[in-house]
């Protein structure tokens, strides 16, 4: 069939289907290389079930970490709307910054500490209800539906890495459920790391510039935290409770 | 032989009426309290992220911890065949029940969703501690319920032996839950202790009888019923013995936690340096609710005289909630280690002994719960025949009522 518009006898079907092919090759380029390239997580499509192929984590160079910066603390916080009262020892904190000192050698390293996404996690251990649970991938969440506020899990957790909400929330995030009486910690971003992207802390300390915290999946050996805890290693806070922690360390002097 | 034993529901004389009066207001003092804590959320207590349980879990975990030990004269009657004891077991169940319901009250109310009740009732995780002991809770409800059916009922009274056996091993178990609540909690130096299980069962024991005894007296006083010295002094002795057993235990605690290197620090915190903590644990638990009691209850004649005996209760009581606060509170105050031999520090109060001061609505619920517990045991003295008409040597031992 030959072009009815102009005469020029040159069959049309073929010229549309070049050009077709390649604006779908131009956007999906777009799409997927971004994804390949700029980011090694990939997204998990919604109707994928959460498995054990992966362990989400993280490592911390505490080197890198400099003790004026409080960029990942400010980022997680505002992303998860976690407002303060000025009562600071009411006031959750899903993330904090640890000062820690030798006192022999007077060295001092200065880190972030959250919920450490134990592979035994014992707040899921003692929660009553089943609200503190692991998912398959290591991710340790609170359902804030079943959470009675019994604050066992506080009790339990080594890392004091949850908090209490003492009071009414302001403005919750629709992507953060939060509310009084219930018990929350870090998340590790579920719901953006769910849809390929990285956790705020992490975010925020790249664009800091101090590249202090990688973010990946502890399964695979090819990953860039696999790979920087195979040259370096990694250590763990209360590495002798056993607790197979997903954020790990390096250079806690 | 066999002991005529009869039971009478107590009178509402002017003086039952005017305690009830009083401690009916200390139980709606509790009930508001808890209503304006759940209104505002927990931020008006002195609870924190810190000192996660407060006050109210001082008052419910004794009191959960004595329901146990409030069956055992029961239990004595009945499993070990004391005789002498067995007057006394009706009362016992109930009073051990009442005690329960009134700590599981200050619980609930204390949850930050009390209204979630229902989810804790269905849903479980069988890996908790917590979770175990909500069944053991009912579970002890319900064998001590039958248990006192079976006492009370005719038809069933040759079965009740059986249902005293069930009750008793059903306490054991229930009281080594509670141990052992804080028992597996790794994380905290304080706890993470199997002593922790046997010692609330013999700590049971005492808060247990102390008030169960503080609950008789004043029931044969209110209703002018006799309490015979064979009893009393026989109740008195076996709480001696009770708080030197606690004393032991308590000691092999402490110097188990000596011998590790580990727990060094929290011990010399704990006993010379930890300030409130120090004190509540040398004045009051080993003070007023130890070395004072023993020293009445082993005195020549003030262990004779019958004020000094119901004072030395009152001060087993004191000296327990005491030793609660210090098992509890103190041992969420002193800073978990995240680094063995390092000083760490955040915003987070990392590195420092936690702060608590106890605003009033809590010390309310919690004297809410002893309230209940209260009305509870004269209100079954009223309308069920738990009380012996008298409890005089001839009634309690009439084989030896001559010596």
């Amino acid at each position: 069939m030959s072009c009815k518009s102009c005469d020029c006898n040159q069959p049309a079907q073929p010229e549309r289907r070049s050009f077709l092919g390649g604006s779908v090759s131009i956007i999906a380029s777009m799409t997927i290389l971004p994804g390949l390239v700029l980011h090694e997580v990939k997204a998990k499509p919604d109707d994928q079930r959460i498995s054990n192929k992966n362990r989400w984590g993280i490592l911390i160079d505490t080197r890198k970490c400099t003790t004026e910066c409080d960029a990942c603390v400010t980022a997680c916080h505002k992303k998860h709307g976690i407002e303060t009262h000025g009562r600071p020892d009411k006031d959750p904190q899903w993330i904090r910054k640890l000062k820690v000192e030798d006192p022999l050698t007077r060295k001092t390293s200065s880190f972030p500490i959250m919920c450490q996404h134990c592979e035994h996690p014992p707040c899921a251990d003692v929660c009553p209800t089943g609200a503190s649970f692991r998912r398959e991938d290591g991710i340790v969440l609170v359902d804030r539906h079943l959470c009675i506020g019994c604050r066992y899990c506080m009790m339990a957790c080594p890392y004091k890495a949850r908090s209490f909400v003492h009071e009414e929330t302001e403005n919750p995030l629709p992507h953060t459920p939060r509310g009084k009486g219930t018990v929350e910690a870090c998340n590790m971003c579920v719901y953006t790391v769910d849809k390929g992207g990285i956790p705020a802390c992490v975010e925020a300390c790249k664009l800091e510039g101090h590249q202090a915290m990688i973010f990946g999946d502890l399964n695979d050996p090819e990953s860039e935290i696999s790979q920087a805890l195979l040259r370096e290693g990694g250590q763990q806070i209360r590495e002798d409770l056993g607790l197979n922690t997903g954020v790990r360390y390096q250079g806690i002097n | 032989m066999k002991n005529p034993v009869e039971y009478l529901e107590i009178e509402l004389n002017k003086s039952v009426l005017t305690f009830l009066g009083i401690v009916a207001a200390v139980l709606g003092a509790g009930l508001l309290s808890a209503l304006y804590m759940e209104h505002e959320g927990h931020w008006v207590t002195g609870m924190s992220n810190q000192i996660v349980w407060g006050l109210p879990h001082v008052f419910a975990v004794f009191l959960i911890v004595a329901a146990s030990g409030a069956l055992n004269i029961a239990s004595i009657g009945t499993v070990f065949d004391k005789y002498q004891y067995k007057p006394l077991g009706r009362l016992s169940a109930w009073i051990a029940m009442a005690l329960l319901v009134g700590g599981l009250m200050i619980l609930v109310l204390d949850l930050g969703r009390p209204d979630r009740l229902i989810v804790a009732a269905t849903k479980y995780n069988f890996k908790s501690i917590f979770a175990w002991n909500m069944i053991l809770y009912n579970g002890f409800l319900f064998f001590t319920g039958v248990y006192l059916w079976f006492m009370m009922d005719y038809k069933m009274y040759k079965h009740y032996p059986k249902a005293g056996f069930a009750a008793f091993v059903w306490r054991l178990i229930l009281t080594t839950g509670t141990g052992s609540i804080f028992g597996f909690i790794v994380a905290r130096t304080a706890y993470a202790s199997a002593l922790l299980a046997p010692m609330f069962i013999i700590m049971s024991f005492s808060y247990g009888l102390a008030f169960k005894m503080v609950m008789l007296k004043l029931a044969c006083r209110f209703d002018g019923r006799e309490l015979g010295e064979k009893i009393l002094f026989r109740l008195k002795n076996l709480l001696g013995t009770f708080v030197g057993a606690v004393l032991l235990m308590t000691i092999i605690h402490h110097l188990t936690n000596l011998y590790w290197a580990k727990a060094h620090d929290y011990e010399i915190w704990i006993l010379t340096s930890g300030g409130i903590y120090t004190a509540m644990f040398w004045i009051g638990q080993m003070g007023i609710g130890t070395l004072l009691p023993l020293a009445i209850f082993y005195h020549p004649t003030l262990g004779k005289n019958r004020n000094m005996i119901l004072l030395g209760a009152l001060l087993v009581i004191l000296g327990g909630l005491a030793q609660m606060y210090v098992t509890i509170i103190a041992g969420q105050a002193y800073p978990m280690p995240l680094f063995a031999d390092k000083i760490v520090s955040s915003s987070f109060f990392d590195g420092v002994v936690a702060e608590y001061h106890p605003s009033l609505p809590e010390f309310l619920l919690g004297l809410g719960g002893f309230a209940v517990t209260i009305l509870a045991t004269f209100v079954g003295m009223r309308v069920l025949r738990l009380l012996p008409s008298s409890l005089s040597d001839q009634v309690v031992d009439p084989a030896h009522s001559k010596d």
